[in-house]
């Protein structure tokens, strides 16, 4: 019951959806109707766990004193007080919540990832070289994209982005299918493995 | 010790504050170099310049976070400015709970420069989970996937959305995205729906889009910060936007920026092939 | 400059986060830890309003749509993740997204990443169209045969496999260069982001 009654579930919801797609009689479009709202609904239990999974992690890490807790009592402290603003406070853009979010949250949070444009200059000084053909192929379209998908480019030389933009649309577009082809036939596989109950990754481990 | 092994132990922080410096200095210079625009940027733009009032409100997805932003939101930015501009409808949304908060606020802001009204003449909606479900969901019925806007007023109540029940009556559904979002949005609405999808994407993402472009699944795309200086030249010419335009500011240190990224693999790579040379020597 | 309290936050928690690029440190430690909390609060707030009130309450309040009592019950399941004798429960709400998803996926994505780019890519226009959308079209047909053999490993690159397939590297080193060519135009733009706001917003250096 326990490992059968989910299998059976992910079965039912899979054909069951598989064939309202090729049989569109006004039965299995209302089922289907119905199903979407289900879906969403369903799915906001998903945000409540993963909100609910990080409060108890730092909260379990201050209890028992781990290393860097009272770090962690910076983090609860800011999610208690964010929350709590933002549930009796509004959420609109007039709101001290709003300004939480965009003067705190994002630029914090745009700032840590902007840090990636000097790591990639690092990186590839050091390690981006002309070894063999391939890779030299590599660089030479990476440096012409570098150049024609930017203004100056088309100073240097007037054709650059025209160059770009027919490397971008044939020849890299073609791996590109290449690879979006391998995908997608992968990813339908794994959408029928999952129906018919082969894989089963997505349910964790234990019972 | 040799220059050429000095250059390739470089501390990396000499690297940083090279790459700072070619960001920033460019912001003082004053030089403009003309944008030239893109077919895919082109197309999205065309189609959107085609619309009328009348053709029903466009819907635009905030569907990325803080961390790309900075590529993103002049595209959103552009895209709102050229709709109001042409007074067309527009509902704002996020399938990401981080996006909404930014869709509301730039939503708000542009709105405010063009004097429009939230619920009259465009419409944020609230975060909905499950983003398969959600895009399926506005093809069936917009007002049963939003019962309420961002605001929590009743959607069925809003003259913005007046006639407007699913994608028929919205002429396009534009996904700002630096994930697979776009991917979602035409397997669920371009080939379940037949609605038109635009895509505006990080730079990173642009060239897997092509193959979508080329099938036509996608009308138009704005790939990285480029595309949406591109964007914002467009809407500058033809309707004369006043407000700041952000990518087209940033145009000079992104060609400044990719210059030094150039000599940088080129130093690395010369330092890398003196070294080699100088080893088998000693061999 | 900026007298805009926020924005002065804004730019300091920034400068914070940049302090890393020296090297790890206690501001940034803090400036980390707060942002896990903040953005865990926002998220809190969000669901809260856009979630349970906009999709759970009102529905039932003002809609009377009692139906979803049904998806909202089977959602609570989730919670039962956090009991040790009755976390299989969890699995039901769970299994049913998965296999909905699943089911809902297959037929609209093999339309879509399979049916129509194998279309698009036999459909060479042999008459009519100009030469050299012609030679696009072959180059595109030939770029993506090859990527895909180069990805089929079920039969030994040998003989004329073996050639297609190292011609497929050769595309795919070149869309590789166009993608890292595109990847570091990314992540310049996003420190390009950041050094506006700092410029512009709070020192008020550039228009």
């Amino acid at each position: 019951m326990k490992r059968r009654l989910p299998l059976i579930i992910v079965m039912l919801t899979g054909i069951g959806m598989i064939i309202q797609y090729f049989i569109p009689h006004p039965v299995s479009k209302a089922i289907y109707k119905q199903s979407i709202d289900w879906v969403i609904i369903i799915s906001a239990f998903y945000l409540v766990l993963g909100v609910g999974g990080i409060f108890i992690i730092n909260y379990q890490k201050i209890k028992r004193r781990k290393e860097g807790w009272w770090l962690s009592i910076i983090t609860l402290s800011a999610l208690i007080i964010t929350a709590l603003i933002g549930i009796f406070g509004g959420i609109d853009n007039k709101s001290v919540f709003m300004d939480i979010f965009m003067y705190i949250q994002l630029p914090m949070q745009a700032a840590m990832f902007s840090l990636l444009a000097f790591y990639i200059a690092s990186a590839a000084f050091r390690s981006f070289r002309a070894r063999t053909p391939e890779a030299t192929v590599l660089l030479i379209t990476a440096t012409i994209v570098m150049l024609g998908r930017v203004p100056i480019g088309s100073l240097i030389y007037r054709g650059l982005p025209g160059i770009t933009e027919w490397i971008l649309s044939t020849v890299s577009l073609a791996a590109q299918r290449g690879i979006l082809l391998g995908v997608g036939l992968g990813s339908i596989a794994t959408s029928m493995k999952i129906i018919l109950g082969i894989e089963r990754s997505y349910l964790g481990g234990g019972e | 010790m040799n220059f050429w092994i000095r250059i390739s132990d470089l501390d990396r922080r000499w690297i940083y504050l090279l790459m700072a410096v070619a960001i920033i200095l460019p912001f003082f210079v004053n030089i403009t170099i003309p944008i030239r625009i893109s077919p895919p940027t082109q197309a999205l733009y065309t189609y959107i310049d085609t619309l009328s009032p009348d053709s029903g409100p466009i819907l635009i997805s905030f569907d990325y976070d803080p961390s790309t932003q900075g590529e993103l939101t002049p595209m959103a930015i552009a895209l709102l400015r050229h709709a109001f501009s042409k007074n067309l409808h527009v509902i704002t949304m996020s399938l990401y709970p981080t996006g909404i908060g930014i869709a509301e606020n730039i939503t708000s802001d542009i709105a405010k420069e063009y004097n429009k009204i939230e619920g009259r003449d465009y419409v944020v909606m609230p975060y909905a989970p499950g983003y398969q479900a959600v895009i399926l969901s506005i093809g069936e019925d917009i007002k049963n996937t939003f019962a309420t806007d961002y605001y929590g007023n009743r959607t069925d109540t809003l003259s913005c959305l007046n006639g407007v029940k699913n994608f028929e009556q919205i002429p396009i559904a534009i996904s700002i995205s630096g994930s697979s979002t776009p991917y979602a949005w035409i397997t669920y609405g371009y080939t379940k729906y037949g609605e038109k999808i635009g895509v505006g994407t990080t730079a990173v993402s642009a060239t897997s889009y092509y193959p979508y472009l080329r099938t036509k699944q996608v009308a138009g795309m704005l790939g990285g910060l480029k595309g949406a200086a591109e964007y914002e030249t467009l809407i500058r010419k033809f309707y004369h936007t006043k407000g700041r335009s952000m990518a087209t500011i940033g145009m000079n240190s992104q060609s400044m920026a990719h210059i030094i990224m150039i000599i940088l693999i080129i130093l690395g790579n010369i330092s890398y092939f003196a070294i080699r040379k100088q080893n088998k020597r000693s061999a | 400059m900026s007298t805009n309290i926020w924005i002065w936050i804004a730019a300091l928690l920034t400068l914070a986060i940049y302090s890393f690029l020296y090297k790890d440190n206690i501001v940034y430690k803090i400036a980390e830890y707060l942002l896990v909390g903040v953005s865990i609060g926002y998220s809190i707030a969000i669901t809260w309003y856009n979630v349970v009130i906009a999709k759970m309450v009102v529905p039932i309040r003002d809609q009377h749509n009692f139906l979803i009592i049904i998806p909202i019950l089977i959602g609570m399941f989730m919670f039962a993740r956090f009991s040790k004798k009755h976390g299989w429960l969890s699995k039901i709400p769970i299994s049913f997204v998965i296999g909905w998803g699943a089911g809902v996926a297959i037929p609209l994505q093999f339309e879509t990443s399979i049916v129509e780019h194998v279309k698009n890519t036999i459909a060479i226009p042999w008459f009519g169209g100009n030469i050299l959308l012609l030679v696009n079209a072959i180059i595109i047909f030939i770029g993506v045969i090859a990527t895909l053999i180069y990805f089929y490993f079920s039969t030994p690159h040998k003989g004329v496999i073996g050639k297609v397939a190292n011609l497929g590297i050769w595309y795919i080193m070149i869309a590789f260069g166009a993608s890292f060519g595109y990847t570091v135009m990314a992540r310049i733009s996003l420190f390009i982001d950041r050094a506006q706001f700092l410029l512009h917003d709070w020192l008020g250096l550039i228009h």
